[in-house]
């Protein structure tokens, strides 16, 4: 009977068509904005991750996120190096600025100023250039993305110079840094430039990062550092949760994307729904007479479940093969996605959330199908 | 023609085909309180094997709710509804559907036939609902097809298919799987004279085969020669029944 009940559903290749199109669709607007979404929180721990080789980070106690830091006293370094368990500690600088591009535009980019003495703080994939490079006079590096809203058209390269804040700066090396939510421009250059090109103060420290000793439990470091400076010390872990945890409850992303999100679902539900009731409507009279020569609820219940399944498992399929397609293309082509992946824990989500559209879609028309009187065949 | 009024049909002579359906003091209303309807008020219906038996009456007064019951597909009140042996109105409702696949074959005046499917795999599907594999139940599907002179109609969709046409498709579908009894409700009412002579002489040669029992609901009097006997109904009970003796003069036919 399952043959049946997939032959009758493939003999009416409109509602088909409108079935899957109903699954595939929300499948594609629920993984994309949910991708997106997890994408632009990653963004705002990008910084954080992308300095691997520190695991505590101190900063003044009002900080809430990577995003905004507040200006610490340079002789706080010191105090954080004597605090024991810190096996180094270096400054980090965060600020943003407005970087003239070729076109003529003003681009925001993320300033991050590193450890002038020992470079500690960048990422560690350098596209061209090395991490040395950065010792040379007015040396900046930037990332992928960044060079190409610097240079619209032009091929990676080093050596080119734009202007900061009226400094000369020189790109010596391109990094692959991680894209960050504040600005698709990030520029790494050694801190005393940094404090310079944002016309900071030289004593305009945003963060300490601190590794903590061989042996030593980070979290206890953190603590201890906490105590001894009264400033804010957390792990890298903590920050990174805590910066992103300040996104959700700060700004609209949240509401946002859920509010497509759910809009998704419930478009897919109504064309399922509806295109499924019309097609079980169309064929109630036919069932009712299945019914009556002899084929039991079950039986029908078990087409019906077929025939949502095949539903299901061909739309999802669609919807998240577009996904995919759609992700394997903006990440490497458009800058302002890139580092947005269809991530696997996302396509399973997704899939039960497919399974509960179609599921859901089905549930009044299955019900239908359930209670429709055999005896009914018999009249017009 | 035997024209005496049946109250309590007795002992069947020896000549008689033996009975396949005995009705006696059916009870079924429908509604509640004031609303209520009795239908049916103590009915005594006769079917028997190798015999065609027409059901006729007026609108409203109870064929459909008769031949439902018989059918296994409404349960009654109260009153004895003896088919093929079993006592249905003691089934359950499960054992019942088990006993309308195994037992009934059904034609209604809307064909009802699944509009996505082929005439064969529509024909089929009393086979597949026992668990028979699909390519063999489409195979005797599209024999018995071939048989009502559907050769070369096997694949089309109903909607591809004239009426007549379409009602020989339902024909395949209640035949398929070889059921004793065949219960029709106005089987030609939604056909021209002439597709409806063809679906009744059809009915006659391939459904009478192997001592089948008949029941045909029809308000059609240009058919009415078709059968071997005719219960007449008013008022939810057979107030005559007339034996056209048909069955008599098709077995010395048969014998010759
Ligand atoms: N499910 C139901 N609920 C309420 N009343 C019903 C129901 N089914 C049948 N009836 C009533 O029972 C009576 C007999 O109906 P039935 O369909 O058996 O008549 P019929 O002899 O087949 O008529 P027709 O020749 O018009 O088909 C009618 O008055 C009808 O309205
Ligand atoms: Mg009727």
């Amino acid at each position: 009977m399952i043959t049946t009940a997939l032959r009758m559903l493939l003999g009416d290749k409109t509602k088909l068509l409108g079935l899957i199109f109903g699954v595939a669709f929300s499948t594609l607007l629920i993984c994309q904005q949910v991708s997106i979404f997890f994408g632009l929180l990653g963004r705002a721990s990008s910084v954080v991750n992308d300095v691997r080789e520190a695991n505590v980070w101190v900063m003044d106690p009002s900080v809430k996120t990577i995003d905004a830091p507040f200006p610490l006293r340079d002789t706080e370094l010191g105090r954080v190096r004597g605090v024991e368990g810190v096996a180094w500690a270096v400054p980090f600088f965060k600020s943003t600025v407005q970087v003239r591009t070729r076109g003529g535009n003003l681009e925001t980019a993320i300033i991050l100023g590193i450890d002038d003495a020992t470079l500690v703080g960048v990422p560690d994939t350098f596209i061209m250039g090395s991490i040395e490079d950065l010792a040379q006079p007015d040396a900046i590096a930037v990332n992928p993305a960044g060079f190409r809203l610097l240079f619209p058209g032009s091929e990676l390269d080093l050596g080119r110079t734009i202007e900061i804040n009226d400094r000369r700066a020189k790109i010596v090396a391109i990094v692959d840094a991680s894209p960050a939510f504040a600005a698709n421009l990030s520029i790494f250059t050694r801190y005393s430039l940094a404090t310079q090109y944002t016309n900071n103060g030289r004593n305009q420290l945003s963060f300490v990062i601190a590794k903590s000793a061989d042996g030593e439990d980070p979290e206890a470091v953190a603590a201890a550092i906490a105590q001894q400076t009264g400033l804010k010390s957390v792990t890298s872990d903590q920050f990174r949760i805590e910066s992103i945890m300040y996104i959700l409850a700060n700004t609209g992303i949240p509401v946002s994307f859920g509010t497509v999100v759910i809009l998704g679902a419930i478009i897919g539900v109504a064309i399922v729904g509806l295109t499924f009731n019309q097609f079980i409507m169309e064929n109630l009279k036919q069932y009712a007479a299945l019914k009556a020569i002899g084929v039991k609820n079950t039986r029908l219940l078990a087409m019906t479940v077929a025939q949502a399944t095949f539903v299901g498992v061909i739309g999802y399929g669609l919807g998240l093969g577009a996904a995919a397609a759609f992700f394997s293309n903006t990440s490497r082509k458009v800058d302002a996605l890139r580092g947005f992946y269809l991530l696997p824990e996302v396509a399973i989500g997704v899939a039960i959330a497919a399974v509960v559209i179609v599921f859901l879609s089905t549930l009044l028309s299955m019900r239908r199908v359930l209670v429709v009187d055999p005896a009914t065949v018999f009249r017009g | 023609m035997a024209t005496q009024i049946e109250h309590s049909p007795e002992p069947v002579p020896a000549e008689e085909h033996p009975l396949t359906v005995r009705c006696r003091g059916v009870e079924k209303s429908f509604g509640e309180g004031q609303t209520k309807i009795r239908v049916l008020r103590g009915t005594d219906f006769d079917a028997r094997a190798g015999e065609m038996t027409f059901l006729v009456g007026p609108s409203g007064c109870g064929k459909t709710t008769l031949i439902s019951v018989i059918g296994g597909i409404l349960s009654c009140e109260s009153g004895e509804v003896d088919v093929l042996g079993s006592q249905l109105n003691r089934m359950r409702n499960s054992r019942l559907a088990d006993f309308r696949l195994a037992n009934f074959g059904f034609i209604f005046q809307q064909f009802n036939l699944l509009p996505a499917l082929s005439a064969a795999e529509n024909a089929s599907i009393p086979l597949v609902a026992r668990g028979e594999s699909t390519r063999k139940a489409e195979r005797a599907a599209t024999e018995l097809l071939q048989k009502l002179g559907l050769d070369g109609h096997t694949h089309k969709t109903p909607a591809q298919l004239s009426g007549g046409q379409q009602q020989r498709v339902a024909i395949a579908r209640a035949l398929v799987h070889q059921p004793k009894l065949l219960i029709c409700d106005e089987p030609t009412a939604s056909l021209d004279a002439a597709s409806g002579r063809t679906v009744m002489e059809l009915l006659r040669d391939v459904a009478l085969e192997e001592q089948r029992s008949v029941i045909v609901v029809t308000h059609d009097n240009r058919i009415f020669d078709f059968a071997d006997r005719i219960a007449h109904m008013a008022d939810g009970v057979i107030s005559k029944v007339e034996d056209t003796n048909q069955h008599k003069t098709r077995q010395r036919a048969g014998e010759e």
